[in-house]
């Protein structure tokens, strides 16, 4: 039998939704997920926010979302360039559904140190 | 020309079998799978149906004359055979929008499942599906918020939410309760959930039961980072009751609440789900007593319009059936009915059981929930059954996790992340779910025990309400 390793004072313990739970994926997962985003129909969005500041609805939009974009290295470079200028902040990738008024995906890419 | 008083007893047929109408669109539609009695004839017994359900009874009294009975009756407007069984047939009944007080599911129903369900010239009658007009579905309330509405109250995106329903059933103390949940919440679930048994009984009233979840969700919250919730179930002896109930778990911050919508009634249900829509509450439907209506091939009344009627009443999430756990459900006319609680439009189709087409206009979709004997070795066939739309929900696969609730509970997470990574990517769930689960367990010691724990476990029963299929 095995504890399960989580409380209030370990911050490994935060999670931050969807692929939390998985180890953080590879490049070429990554650009895996966003070729799924793509071939959905979906707008790729970017957002970010301070590791402190993740509970909020709320995050920081990385310039708007890239309506209609569908080149997959477009994409992985507005998510790396939003990294390189925050690179302390969680970054998250989502996959806007126009037609459903919602993220059809959502997942951070880039894990800053949690709180 | 004015009609003339004719006393006495007359063929149904004359009055309400009608093959040459056009059903409009603002008509309520209902098939009927219909077995006589030895010796009437089809016309007649659908007509005594559609008479039955609509403005019949079984003389001719006066009065039919001082209204316009040819506006106001019900039309059997077809009659079909039922592939593979000679004992019985579809009727089809054109009722006109105006037989029914708007928004009310309860004078629909009390209509087309009232006395005519014990009529002696049949031997059994099932209610198979309904077509609600979008003038009427435009009179319903509907689900309180609605799939996309509670994916941002929760911040849940791109994958089904997890749950899990809390055991033993009946006899935990709330604080031994309280602890249940924050096991299971911690270890990554969305949700745990009362047992529909679970009111108020002597050895957990509602309150204290209340006060000890609420705790529970506020520090899995604080300890994961994430939106967390608890089904907390309002049913009532009372409706002023089950609004008591209801009206304090707004005051303690709980983003969601449970009813009963069959037990409990479909009045007190659409009370309750228009109090949610009020009220910025979620609302979890449990559907005990289904299957005593929804079973029998023959009698009854199918679950495709049990989830219509939940749909008008409201509710956001409602039990489904799991099609691969230990519960009834046949697969193609469960996906006919996820595909009803979900989607704007649903196209007529037989091989999932779907009669009419099916407008529902902008009213919101309910979330189908997979509950019922399901475990990890599951989550690969029920990801590709349900897709994102769904709350996958597993109560002993959760709980009877060697190590508890919390590894369970993360088991349970990894596993439901993994296979949606993998379905993502492109991979094929059911065909190598096995390689993408044991990939996943390699980073993950819980759901490696859990799918040591559950390995040999599978419900194979042959379904007992199958659709109708001429090779059956």
């Amino acid at each position: 039998m095995q504890d399960y390793q989580s409380s209030l004072s370990d911050t490994a313990s935060r999670k931050f939704e969807t692929f939390s739970y998985l180890p953080e994926m590879t490049p070429e997962q990554i650009r895996a997920q966003i070729e799924y985003i793509v071939s959905k129909g979906w707008n790729p969005g970017i957002e970010h926010t301070e590791p402190e500041n993740a509970n909020g609805h709320y995050w920081y939009m990385w310039k708007l979302p890239m309506f209609g974009e569908t080149d997959v290295d477009a994409i992985l470079k507005e998510v790396e360039a939003c990294h390189a200028a925050h690179p302390d902040n969680h970054v998250r990738l989502l996959g806007f559904d126009n037609f459903a008024q919602s993220a059809g995906a959502a997942m951070v890419i880039y894990r800053g140190k949690t709180v | 020309m004015a009609k003339t008083y004719d006393a006495g007893v007359k063929e149904y047929r004359e009055t309400y079998w009608m093959p040459d109408y056009t059903p409009k669109d603002t008509d309520i539609l209902a098939c009927f799978k219909v077995t006589p009695q030895d010796g009437v004839s089809r016309e007649e017994i659908a007509a005594a149906v559609a008479a039955e359900s609509s403005t019949g009874t079984w003389t001719t009294v006066w009065t039919d004359l001082l209204t316009d009975l040819d506006y106001y009756k019900g039309r059997a407007y077809a009659i079909e055979d039922v592939p593979g069984d000679d004992t019985c047939f579809y009727a089809f009944v054109a009722y006109p929008i105006d037989l029914f007080e708007e928004g009310s599911v309860v004078n629909v129903m009390t209509s087309l499942v009232g006395n005519v369900f014990g009529f002696k010239a049949l031997r059994a009658l099932r209610l198979e599906d309904i077509r609600f007009p979008i003038a009427y579905v435009m009179t319903c309330n509907g689900p309180p918020q609605g799939i996309q509405m509670e994916r941002d109250i929760l911040n849940k995106y791109g994958r089904p939410l997890l749950g899990c329903t809390i055991k033993p059933k009946l006899g935990l103390s709330a604080k031994n309760y309280g602890r249940a949940c924050y096991e299971g919440l911690r270890g990554g679930l969305d949700f745990t959930k009362d047992d529909e048994n679970v009111n108020s009984q002597p050895f957990m009233r509602w309150r204290a039961r209340f006060d000890f979840v609420m705790e529970a969700i506020h520090k899995a919250e604080a300890e994961t980072g994430e939106r967390k919730g608890h089904y907390l179930n309002v049913t009532a002896p009372t409706s002023d009751e089950m609004m008591r109930r209801a009206e304090y778990a707004r005051e303690i911050g709980a983003p969601i609440i449970m009813h009963d919508y069959i037990t409990g009634g479909w009045a007190a249900n659409t009370q309750l789900a228009q109090w949610c829509q009020n009220n910025g509450m979620l609302l979890h439907i449990h559907r005990a007593m289904h299957a005593v209506l929804d079973r029998n091939p023959h009698h009854g009344i199918h679950f495709r319009v049990l989830t219509k009627i939940l749909r008008l009443s409201g509710g956001d999430h409602l039990h489904s059936g799991t099609v691969v756990g230990k519960l009834e459900g046949d697969r193609e006319a469960t996906l006919g009915w996820i595909d009803t609680m979900r989607d704007s439009y649903i196209k007529e189709d037989r091989s999932r059981g779907l009669f009419f087409d099916q407008d529902w206009g902008a009213m919101p979709g309910v979330l189908p929930v997979a509950s019922g004997g399901i475990h990890v070795w599951h989550m690969p066939a029920l990801v590709n059954i349900f897709g994102d739309d769904s709350v996958l929900q597993f109560g002993g696969g959760t709980l009877g996790h060697p190590w508890g609730n919390a590894a369970g509970a993360a088991a349970n997470r990894v596993a439901v992340e993994a296979c949606v990574e993998a379905r993502n990517t492109g991979r094929e769930l059911e065909k190598e779910g096995k390689d993408i689960l044991t990939a996943a367990a390699k980073h993950s010691p819980e759901l490696a025990a859990a799918m040591e724990t559950w390995k040999e476990i599978k419900f194979e029963f042959d379904t007992v309400d199958k659709l109708d299929v001429s090779h059956k």
